[in-house]
């Protein structure tokens, strides 16, 4: 997929990495920043395969949605925040949140169920937050984020403050009454949310073009004279351009943006989803992994000579023994101990008044 | 101590809170250029900018999930509901964002939020105009209710639950907003939640009610009067928290007890209350505990009919004499 866009020097494989002012570059990035791309892309690929080598062991329950086959979304899309920006997101939120910043040890202890874990254990995999990473969930609602969003990026205006917020979402969430109400309201109040509808083609097992009247996501900002884009989701460096674009927009004119990140889902909807067989073909999968986010990266830089085989084995090497702490890490951690069930229901316990009223408070009493 | 409608008492806790706290801002449908649909706002935007006032669009899910994410990243947003039957569209963000974000997050992000405006049934408004909701709400931990009966209470309990660190359901109503009461004075009143309050002494009977129906348990406690009968009214005020002692006070003291809610009688408020007494006062109880609530019926339009199926004083009046065993002489 490298394109007429690619602005590198051809370099011999296995080339030095140029330091001096003639530094390669591709899509204006020189070697390091390109790495570190590839290190997250391939972090958030083998954080969800240990996750559900987890899942199988029976280490993590409840529903596991993996992201295999979209990370060039997420990796592009936060590759342009500053830390102090803000990112919300549905259920399949492991991703967004390792690259947010939440260490993954705290991830895969959170879906371990432990106290090490981002929440303690009590959200898991679907609900990930971290008030230090401007992290804001992890919600499990389809559509249920998006005024949530719009609500911090009220909260920004409201301070005057030049931050934005990113809300991830399906496509199948663009259905939902809230997403008519977030859009119009950030458009009507010029609140600087950037919504990314992440179309992985299916709300479950149910096709995009068998949910929607009108196939073209982005052309449903117009009812809100938003500004929209279509961003190739396979492609980092697409998801870059546009989503640069929209948080350039959102933070010198506070207007926020649309848009639709064409990807795919290479996993099953859960982990209690077949990949296959029910509602698409073994063919349309294999065909679609052709388009593999992480390879075509890898060939971009290869190509461009700005990655040999031996810095991806190193790479690769480093993202494995990261995610293998984080596995150790969670399998360390200890169960919550049975007071955790009482505490963060309320963050004030009133001074008269009774709270809680099932048998077992009463029977303390 | 002054004397003021309930409307003007919300309103000057909404004033006192936002001169307070430069983070508290009201937000709902007609809240600003017509100063309320009740006019519970009036003057608000005038006095504190469209940034603080915000007229919203009618869109409840969207705005009540807009003030929970405002809420999560460190505003106090009073949010209005034209009623709370309008809430209904908005519940998905009061019981899945507002109730559970703390606990989903591990602690990491409180919701200090007040969702308020009228509930229950008015006058004629038919059936969808005409719900109350506090089992409803109550029945979600995370969430805390009060339902002011008064405007001193009005004023005191808007207050605390504005300060309140969590999500505050504030029901009020129609057809207590032009009450007038005396309220005192000063911008540091404040009626806490979880403290009921005994609106009329008694020691015959304990009558057990909230909001609304706080006036027509004193109405029946006047009727009642007249027979020979002192019943006691005690006005929960919060829902959630719940003062079960002063509940459990008043029926040891009478050792009979009647709870009448504006709402639907299954899994109601009073369900609750009776279970309460049951295991905590069992012996203290000389009779079975009687309910009066609406009838379990989609409120009719019918002048008659409505007056049919709302809680009356005279219902009242009957359900005490039954636990009394005795025979109205009036």
């Amino acid at each position: 997929m490298a394109d007429g866009n690619t602005t590198a020097r051809k370099r011999p494989a296995g080339g030095d990495g140029a330091q001096g002012t003639q530094e390669a570059r591709l899509e204006g990035l020189t070697r390091e920043p390109l790495h570190d791309l590839l290190y997250r892309m391939l972090l958030g690929r083998r954080f969800e395969e240990k996750c559900a080598e987890g899942y199988a062991l029976g280490k993590i329950g409840g529903f596991c949605h993996l992201y295999i086959g979209q990370e060039a979304v997420a990796t592009g899309a936060l590759s342009v925040l500053r830390p102090d920006d803000y990112i919300i997101d549905a259920y399949r939120d492991h991703v967004q949140a390792l690259l947010k910043g939440i260490p993954a040890r705290q991830i895969m202890a959170e879906l371990y169920g432990r106290v090490g874990g981002s929440s303690k254990g009590k959200g898991g995999s679907m609900h990930l937050y971290s008030a230090e990473h401007n992290f804001m969930g992890g919600w499990g609602i389809v559509g249920g984020q998006l005024p949530l969003a719009t609500g911090i990026g009220w909260a920004i205006k409201y301070r005057g403050e030049d931050r934005v917020c990113i809300c991830f979402l399906g496509e199948a969430a663009v259905n939902q009454g809230a997403f008519h109400e977030s859009l119009n309201m950030a458009a009507l109040w010029k609140l600087p949310v950037i919504y990314i509808v992440e179309n992985n083609r299916f709300g479950m097992g149910t096709a995009w073009e068998r949910a929607s009247s009108l196939y073209d996501i982005s052309q449903k900002a117009t009812a809100y004279d938003m500004p929209a884009s279509v961003a190739d989701g396979m492609d980092v460096f697409d998801m870059r351009r546009k989503v640069g674009e929209a948080v350039e927009r959102a933070r010198s004119e506070k207007v926020p943006t649309l848009i639709e990140a064409r990807c795919y889902r290479f996993m099953g909807h859960s982990m209690s989803d077949p990949v296959s067989g029910v509602y698409r073909t073994k063919e349309e999968v294999e065909s679609a992994k052709e388009k593999d986010p992480i390879r075509i990266l890898i060939d971009q830089l290869k190509d461009a000579g700005l990655l040999t085989e031996e810095e991806l084995h190193a790479l690769d090497g480093r993202v494995k023994q990261e995610v293998d702490d984080a596995a150790e890490f969670a399998d360390r951690s200890p169960e919550p101990e049975p007071d955790e069930l009482y505490r963060d229901v309320y963050a004030q316990i009133n001074e008269h008044g009774r709270l809680f009223f099932d048998r077992q408070d009463r029977m303390e009493d | 101590m002054a004397v003021i409608t309930y409307r003007e008492a919300l309103n000057a806790a909404l004033a006192e809170e936002m001169e307070r706290d430069p983070n508290v801002f009201l937000m709902g449908e007609e809240v600003g250029l017509y100063n309320g649909a009740y006019k519970v706002s009036k003057g608000l935007l005038d006095r504190f900018g469209e940034m603080r006032v915000v007229d919203t669009p009618i869109t409840e899910l969207g705005f009540a999930g807009l003030g929970v994410g405002a809420a999560m990243v460190g505003l106090r947003p009073v949010i209005e509901f034209m009623t709370h039957n309008f809430a209904m569209l908005a519940w998905d963000q009061v019981f899945n964002s507002a109730a559970k974000v703390l606990y989903m997050s591990g602690g990491q992000f409180k919701c200090p939020i007040v969702f308020r405006g009228p509930s229950g049934a008015a006058l004629q408004l038919s059936a969808q105009h005409s719900h109350a909701l506090e089992s409803t709400y109550a029945h979600f931990p995370g969430i805390k209710v009060c339902t002011p009966a008064t405007p001193a209470d009005a004023k005191g309990l808007l207050k605390a639950a504005i300060r309140d660190e969590d999500p505050v359901i504030v029901l009020e109503a129609e057809m207590l907003y032009a009450l007038k009461g005396e309220v005192p004075d000063g911008a540091d009143f404040v009626v806490p939640l979880g403290l009921a309050d005994v609106k009329r002494e008694g020691t015959d009977v304990s009558i057990l009610t909230n909001g609304k129906m706080v006036h027509v348990s004193l109405q029946a406690a006047a009727a009642l009067e007249k027979q020979g009968v002192s019943a006691e009214v005690v006005d929960l005020r919060s829902i959630r928290p719940l003062d079960v002692d002063t509940i459990l006070a008043s029926i040891r003291k009478t050792n009979r007890a009647v709870y009448v809610e504006e709402g639907w009688g299954l899994a109601g408020i009073g369900v609750t209350v009776a279970d309460l007494i049951q295991e905590e006062a069992f012996d203290y109880l000389d009779a079975p505990i009687v309910r009066v609530s609406q009838a379990d019926v989609p409120m009719p339009y019918n002048k008659s009919l409505e007056k049919l199926a709302k809680p009356s004083a005279e219902r009242v009046v009957k359900a005490c004499n039954r636990v009394l065993y005795r025979q109205a002489t009036a």
